[in-house]
């Protein structure tokens, strides 16, 4: 996971449950096209940050052994409008792990507004029942989004960190 | 929990609908999650999870759905299909389904096609009952 999307973890209950958080700014570009004149977080951009919530969440549940692939999007309805300025709660739970894949069901907020429902399903690919075979090093969790984890590391078990690859 | 045949095909209706994104009518007994109903690989993992939830049972990995282990051993597959013995072994692995139309040309590709939605509901009420 290379790309950042999501700005930090708030709380972080390991195998269980994950609130991060994204703030909105107009200085991300895609605003300015996406509406002119009428600047609003694309849809998939929110199950983008979903995914990054949720991937962590399920990866550091197998302490990022796993490489984690979003496999399907169970359900996405949104509600309203994230605009600039908008800070966005990404609060998501593990529903289902089995050696193979993971469930997850989340719910973005911003302030009391319900924007959007978003659960997901992750594959563990190594453990695909095709026996497909991936490179040995781990593409998906890299060190880059340690800083995400900085607040939540400090008082969270130290295995979330130990885990982590170097930057790839 | 007592549930007679049909409130379990009616449960796992719904789940094949949310789950696969399909239309009620669509989801009859003789229905094939993947030829039918257009389920792929993850949605397999989909579906025991949600009938896991729905039925509050607990299914083991390849119970419902077998394919790994047999896909991989040799003395069950032979040139794409299955052997005896392979056809043995499904009809141990998979009481729940009905393999009569499928030993006469057990291709492997078509293997897919044994995985009905009667099978699931009749694999739910085995374990319902087990319980």
């Amino acid at each position: 996971m290379r790309w950042i999307w999501i700005d930090k973890f708030t709380e972080f209950n390991s195998g269980k449950s994950a609130i991060a958080i994204k703030n909105v700014t107009l200085a991300e570009e895609h605003l300015h096209d996406h509406f002119p004149g009428f600047p609003v977080m694309p849809e998939t951009l929110m199950i983008e940050a979903m995914a990054q919530t949720a991937g962590i969440l399920v990866g550091e549940a197998k302490s990022f052994k796993e490489k984690v692939i979003l496999a399907k999007i169970k359900k996405a309805v949104f509600f309203d409008y994230v605009k600039p300025g908008d800070t966005i709660r990404l609060e998501t739970q593990i529903e289902s792990i089995t050696p193979e894949a993971a469930g997850t069901a989340g719910k973005i907020t911003c302030g009391e507004k319900l924007i959007a429902e978003i659960d997901l399903m992750f594959s563990h690919i190594d453990q695909n029942l095709a026996g497909k075979k991936f490179p040995e090093e781990n593409f998906v969790f890299t060190g880059t989004f340690e800083s995400l984890l900085r607040d939540v590391l400090i008082s969270a078990n130290s295995s979330s960190k130990a885990g982590l690859g170097q930057d790839g | 929990m007592a549930m007679n045949q049909e409130q379990i095909f009616n449960e796992v209706q719904e789940v094949l609908v949310d789950a696969l994104g399909v239309d009620n009518d669509e989801v009859t007994a003789n229905s094939t999650l993947t030829g039918d109903l257009g389920a792929e690989s993850i949605d397999f993992l989909d579906i025991v999870f949600r009938l896991e939830k729905a039925f509050g049972i607990k299914i083991p990995r390849e119970e419902l759905f077998p394919a790994e282990s047999l896909m991989n051993n040799p003395e069950f597959i032979s040139k794409g299909k299955f052997t005896e013995k392979g056809l043995a072994e499904l009809r141990t692995k998979i009481p729940h389904t009905d393999i009569s139309k499928f030993q006469n040309n057990p291709d492997v590709n078509k293997l897919g096609d044994l995985f009905t939605v009667g099978a699931i509901v009749k694999y739910v009420e085995t374990k319902l009952n087990a319980a």
